[in-house]
């Protein structure tokens, strides 16, 4: 494996990647080594064969929207500075972080939160969640164990709660009313228990 | 500068040349001592015990520096990670979540005239959370590739190859590692060579082997130890299982063959005792694969066939899914469960990442193989059981006695593809949870 410091040194821009994501070095170094062993022929790029190669998550019912995700439009590969912008969404909301008006809000805010999941019903980027749109997500989720009608009720049903403008669509906006609260604490990855030496416990 | 130099130089060459005879006179007098090591247990029980103090006090040290320079200490999953994994099922989450939700909307904002209840389970498109969150779980780590990469230590064992932290804590473990280095590379690696080498691989050999690399073996139940004409099935985790247990008992081998130094082994091997060797693609016939096998059992003067069922080296934290193979031949199986302590040195070989060579120098300079080897009671298939369910009743009764977790996952997956099976599992789950209001909900 190497030193850990050398680690950090081949990895292009590292210094602002840290500071863009977040991440602590030791997250960092982690994440690399995540990378290399996802990328099977070296590469050092990924391409959607190596993320299918996850068995839990070729198992997950929307295991290839998460992996779209990672693709921008158009691109085939993601490299790693990407990637690991990507699982910084993931990361817990920082509740001591300074609020400076001018800083750009950080990639694990609610917000953005909240945009990544829109965007994984939204697969055509219009800012709206048709009823088409839902209707395929249900399908991933549930596959056969329900019928059409069923699913279509399903369908009918959360979009007239959730769309207050009755343009037969959710915006993000109808998307975050419905949404919880307390994201940080349940519904995304969590990390309690990290031995953050920094703070005082 | 001319003149100056080249007496210089020949003084140091010569100084170089006197430091080596008298390093490689001291070791071979001290050969002498590895003869004593094989014989006496105790001195082998009281190094390990040394080892363990030295370890202990170098992770503490370790933590203490950290703490002093505020950095982030990278610990191994099990204790923390970027992912905390609580085994939370399904439908708690979605309840959680749920929760959360409807304590939103109940606070006024313009619902409709059916505000969901907590407790309907009916649904929200907030669902799409946990599947979200388990699908980046599983691209930041996974199960089934966590189980085909070496298991992380709480404490550093003082190898370079196992320490992810930063360096240079202090100046004291820095001059314990390089003692270390020192004595590992310098005294035990060429011991073992020499050791290893010079001897041909053979039931006797296999003795001497376990001694050359200081192994620690603990054998349990020597009375259950296999007999002729069964299936000795054991789980998988280095080559160096086959020496550890042909060190106990005389077996046929039966295995994939191997290229280059391995495969070398292999065949001096054959010349030795009757063993079954493969091509990994005669495997894939399974008839002639059976009917080699029980030719083989069928004879009682014939030693008991070593199997691993698995297919794969696992990295001894786990037992994957076995195969059915050698389940069907219908002899007695004599489960055999191999659990080697990570401290002293990681036995596991990942072969799509280091090849033999490397695997074996790795080996032979850690601090110590140190393993429990326990020999199940003999299993035979019950009526009405089928192959595939004997072998999962095998394989719990080895991870029990191993402390291994039992995973149903294929070993096959490290180099194949997941089932659709599995991911109609999950959609079944999540639908049980909706469909059964929804019908509740068109009677009323």
């Amino acid at each position: 494996m190497g030193s850990t410091s050398s680690t950090l040194l081949k990895i292009p821009n590292v210094e602002v990647l840290m500071q863009e994501t977040g991440f602590s070095p030791a997250h960092i170094i982690r994440l690399h080594d995540r990378f290399k062993a996802l990328d099977k022929k070296g590469r050092g790029h990924l391409c959607p064969q190596d993320f299918g190669a996850i068995k839990e998550l070729a198992m997950n019912p929307i295991g290839d929207r998460i992996i779209g995700a990672f693709f921008s439009p158009g691109k085939e590969t993601v490299d790693f500075h990407t990637f690991v912008k990507i699982l910084a969404h993931f990361r817990p909301v920082d509740k001591n972080r300074p609020k400076e008006p001018n800083s750009p809000e950080p990639i694990n805010s609610r917000s953005n939160k909240l945009r990544f999941a829109f965007q994984l019903y939204d697969q055509d980027k219009d800012g709206k969640i048709s009823r088409d749109e839902l209707l395929k997500v249900l399908r991933a989720m549930l596959g056969m164990q329900v019928t059409e009608e069923q699913l279509e009720s399903i369908a009918d049903r959360t979009i007239q709660e959730a769309d207050l403008d009755r343009d037969d669509a959710i915006s993000f906006e109808e998307f975050r009313k419905v949404s919880p609260e307390i994201l940080h604490s349940r519904c995304f990855i969590k990390a309690p228990v990290i031995m953050l030496m920094e703070r005082d416990c | 500068m001319g003149p100056f130099m080249s007496p210089f130089n020949n003084l140091l060459c010569m100084l170089l040349g006197i430091s080596f005879t008298v390093w490689f006179t001291l070791l071979l007098v001290f050969i002498i001592v590895p003869a004593i090591f094989g014989l006496s247990f105790g001195i082998r029980r009281l190094y390990m015990k040394t080892l363990l103090k030295v370890f202990e006090w170098a992770t503490v040290r370790m933590e203490r520096g950290a703490k002093e320079k505020k950095h982030l200490l990278y610990k191994p999953y099990s204790l923390n990670s970027i992912i905390a994994k609580e085994p939370t099922s399904l439908e708690e989450e979605l309840k959680e979540i749920r929760r959360n939700c409807s304590s939103r909307e109940l606070d006024g904002s313009a619902s409709t005239t059916t505000s969901p209840s907590p407790s309907s389970s009916e649904f929200e498109m907030s669902d799409t959370f946990y599947f979200c969150r388990r699908g980046i779980e599983s691209i930041v780590d996974d199960e089934v590739t966590k189980c085909f990469t070496a298991e992380e230590l709480e404490s550093w064992n003082l190898l370079t190859r196992s320490n992810n932290n930063f360096n240079h804590i202090s100046t004291r473990l820095t001059v314990l590692w390089g003692l270390g280095v020192v004595i590992r590379y310098g005294f035990l690696l060429p011991l073992r060579m020499k050791n290893f080498l010079s001897e041909k691989v053979h039931l006797m050999c296999y003795r001497i082997c376990v001694r050359a690399l200081t192994a620690i073996i603990t054998y349990h139940h020597s009375e259950n130890k296999p007999k002729n004409g069964g299936i000795c099935v054991a789980n998988h985790t280095s080559p160096i299982d086959v020496i550890i247990l042909a060190s106990d008992g005389c077996y046929a081998m039966v295995g994939q063959i191997h290229g280059g130094l391995m495969g070398l082994i292999q065949r001096s091997m054959v010349k030795a005792c009757p063993h079954i060797w493969f091509e990994r693609s005669e495997v894939k016939d399974r008839h002639l694969v059976a009917k080699r096998l029980s030719n083989h059992v069928k004879d009682k003067s014939k030693l008991p066939i070593l199997i691993f069922p698995e297919g794969t080296c696992i990295n001894n934290t786990s037992v994957m899914m076995f195969k059915k193979g050698s389940f069907e031949i219908g002899s007695t199986v004599y489960p055999v469960a191999i659990k080697y302590d990570p401290r002293f040195g990681e036995a596991f070989w990942n072969s799509s990442k280091f090849g033999m060579v490397n695997y074996l120098l790795r080996m032979m300079s850690s601090w110590a193989i140190v393993c429990s080897v326990w020999y199940l009671p003999p299993m035979s298939r019950q009526e009405g059981e089928d192959a595939m369910q004997f072998a999962n009743r095998v394989k719990a009764a080895i991870a029990r006695q191993g402390g291994l977790v039992d995973l149903l996952w294929d070993g096959g997956l490290k180099r194949g593809k997941v089932k659709d099976t599995f991911k109609e599992e999950q959609q079944k789950l999540y639908s049980k949870i909706l469909v059964g209001t929804q019908e509740v909900r068109s009677r009323s």
